[in-house]
């Protein structure tokens, strides 16, 4: 699977791996606290999931299977550094700190963002596919002119990486040497088309290209994903430059909540992966070489449950915001076309519906 | 008050804005070295360094999607986009973020962001060089759109659009970069949108905006020797418009008269005349009446005069006008 230069540090099976680059320092807390991570991001993702075939969420898209490459590369960053997501990144966001409900508005369709990407140093989903990349090699080009130690991380997947502005950033990032690095999550799909769609190449290989180092990485080890991106954002705090990371790994679910995978893949292929399960691996580490005991992953299962059980109640409780709320923010200042339709609803609504 | 062309007048402009604020930031391709193929940029790379003046490679989506991450960052670019043909490999970015990061972040971002646009034709140039795309960007809201017609206007309408907290499409009139005129380097003349009366009238209201301001004004000479008054009203800010200015100016003369070079199917032409039938719809003696390019692709250059506007189609359109009058 991934070809002989797939970086590898925790094998399904849950055996640690040596590899010549790369060696992993975690402690057995750190390991318990990414299984943790993913555990319960897996779980949000389920509820959302029930949610919206209950009809509280009008879509939702799935992370399963990819909960390792979004929990170790969102542990990788600094608490001073700034990331994009596409629209599949809940695990990233769970480890920025946005709160679960807030990655749930834009799916509840209250809100067309979520929170404050200030206040987590996380940027809003992007749908439109790939143009986040030029977002963040230009945040990327501030950092370098405020002189700051710090770094950006950009995520995307393999249906993005044939957009031309994911490519436009590679150039920009190549020539600018600005500090950012590059998440691929090749998950093998773009909804329906495969991989060998986008590239005839492995995708890691098209940053050999643009000038920068590209690496493939088994996006289901946790323990890979985590020392790979925090040796990448440290090679771009140090002035090093971009790195592209191939996460490859697998969408377990439908590409959103209105996919329907079996008109295109095979259980047989799912199958597959499902013995390379990013969660199991690392229970088996911790069961087999830490001796964790089953009670405390029962009492993660436990905290996972309460916090799917908050989000169910958080996104009940999310009514409509008021009609006129689209009339705020639309610019910094006011312009009086938008007050002209906010009079124009607000006159409206006062005099003919209830 | 200094006599300088529009593209000098747009270089001091520029230059007093890197002056003012360090996180104003120039980002175009050949505008380091070169000064921009228009010169508009000339010395400001030597002057304040490859780092605020910065040479692009040649990707307008990412010029301008470099420029929204910057603008995340809190930093303000001023982008050159060559050429208006050029801008359409950004639409995206400019319609699906820069316009709407605002709105998505619930005010979190600000897009301080100016994208300088020199468009319009009468320089006789090859295809895509000569286009007017601004309704495109008066049509998607989170925008602002203006467009300059003098030295003057150019020197303080790009540092007023480079401190606004939206993002603004700055369009240039590219045929009138070395017309001369003065310019007060002390006292700004209005504010960023406000319509100006160009030439006072009384008896038919002129728009326009960038190179059809002075079609406008020498239409409006020749008319005077006929013996009618043309009122010439700069519109200046297309998003917003300053329509308040037009319409006062409607409900004296009783005539509207709209020119610019864009064809006129879902203008700002198609604006102006709707919004002042619907405001000015008593007063108003005669059918309000655009004169535009065509309905066409620009034409090849040796055919443009007759695309564009001229003086003779705007006294031809002016005769039809007051034929209707009532």
């Amino acid at each position: 699977m991934g070809g002989e230069e797939l970086i590898q540090l925790l094998t399904p099976e849950g055996e640690r791996r040596q590899h010549d680059d790369y060696e992993s320092t975690l402690t057995r807390d750190e390991i318990l606290g990414f299984y943790r991570d993913m555990v319960i991001v897996r779980r949000l993702c389920n509820e959302a999931t029930s949610l919206q075939r209950q009809g509280q969420l009008a879509l939702w898209a799935p992370l399963q299977g990819q909960e390792a490459a979004q929990i170790g590369a969102g542990r990788a960053l600094g608490p001073q550094d700034f990331a994009f997501p596409s629209y599949r990144e809940h695990g990233v966001a769970w480890t920025r700190g946005v709160p679960p409900a807030d990655m749930a508005r834009i799916f509840r369709a209250t809100v067309t963002g979520g929170w404050d990407p200030r206040q987590y140093r996380y940027s809003l989903p992007t749908v439109v596919l790939g143009d986040q990349t030029l977002h963040a090699v230009g945040y990327a080009m501030g950092i370098q002119r405020d002189g700051a130690d710090e770094a950006v991380m950009v995520f995307f997947g393999d249906g993005a990486s044939s957009q031309g502005d994911v490519l436009e950033s590679f150039v920009w990032a190549a020539s600018f040497q600005a500090p950012v690095v590059f998440v691929l999550q090749n998950n093998q799909w773009a909804i329906s088309e495969p991989t060998s769609l986008q590239t005839r190449i492995p995708l890691y290989h098209r940053a050999d290209g643009f000038g920068f180092p590209g690496v493939r990485v088994d996006g289901n080890d946790v323990l890979a994903m985590y020392e790979v991106t925090r040796r990448a954002l440290d090679r771009a705090r140090a002035g090093e430059g971009p790195t592209l990371i191939e996460a490859f790994t697998y969408r377990m679910g439908a590409h959103t909540t209105s996919d329907d995978p079996t008109r295109y893949r095979v259980e047989a292929d799912v199958e597959v992966w499902r013995h390379r399960d990013p969660v199991e691996r690392v229970k088996a580490l911790l069961a087999r070489s830490h001796r964790v005991r089953s009670s405390r992953f029962a009492e993660i299962a436990e905290e996972a449950d309460a916090l799917a059980l908050a989000l169910r109640e958080d996104v009940l409780a999310m009514g409509p915001p008021p009609a006129t709320d689209m009339f705020d923010d639309v610019y910094a200042e006011p312009h009086p076309w938008v007050e002209e339709g906010r009079r124009t609803l607000s006159a409206f609504l006062a005099e003919v519906a209830p | 008050m200094t006599m300088m062309t529009m593209a000098k007048a747009l270089n001091e402009g520029l230059r007093r804005a890197l002056e003012s604020d360090r996180h104003v930031l120039l980002l175009g391709e050949d505008i380091g070295k070169l000064g921009g193929v228009f010169r508009v940029t000339d010395g400001l790379q030597k002057d304040f360094g490859e780092d605020r003046v910065i040479d692009a490679p040649l990707a307008e989506s990412a010029i301008v999607g470099t420029s929204v991450g910057l603008a995340m960052r809190g930093y303000r670019t001023v982008v050159e986009i060559q050429f208006d043909g050029f801008v359409y490999p950004a639409f995206d970015q400019i319609v699906s973020q820069a316009a709407k990061l605002h709105k998505r972040s619930a005010g979190a971002y600000t897009m301080g962001l100016v994208i300088r646009l020199p468009f319009q034709g009468g320089i006789g140039a090859v295809e895509h060089h000569s286009e007017s795309p601004e309704a495109y960007f008066v049509h998607t809201a989170g925008l602002r759109v203006v467009a300059c017609s003098t030295p003057n206007d150019a020197y303080w309408m790009i540092q007023q659009a480079v401190a606004h907290d939206d993002p603004v499409i700055f369009c240039e009139p590219k045929c009138r970069y070395w017309d001369k005129g003065e310019v007060d380097l002390e006292n700004p003349p209005t504010g960023l949108f406000d319509a100006v009366v160009r030439r006072p009238g009384r008896d038919v209201t002129v728009v326009a905006y960038g190179s059809m301001v002075k079609v406008a004004l020498q239409a409006a000479e020749a008319a005077a020797e006929e013996g009618r008054d043309l009122e010439v009203i700069d519109l200046r800010g297309l998003s917003p418009m300053d329509l308040d200015t037009v319409a006062a100016s409607v409900e004296r003369t009783g005539r509207l008269l709209v020119i610019q070079e864009a064809p006129p199917i879902a203008s700002v032409g198609s604006e102006i005349v709707a919004a002042i039938q619907e405001r000015c719809f008593y007063s108003l003696r005669a059918p309000a009446t655009r004169v535009s390019g065509f309905y066409v692709p620009y034409p090849a250059s040796k055919i443009e005069d007759e695309f564009r506007p001229s003086v003779d189609r705007v006294l031809w359109s002016l005769d039809q006008l007051m034929e209707h009058d009532s």
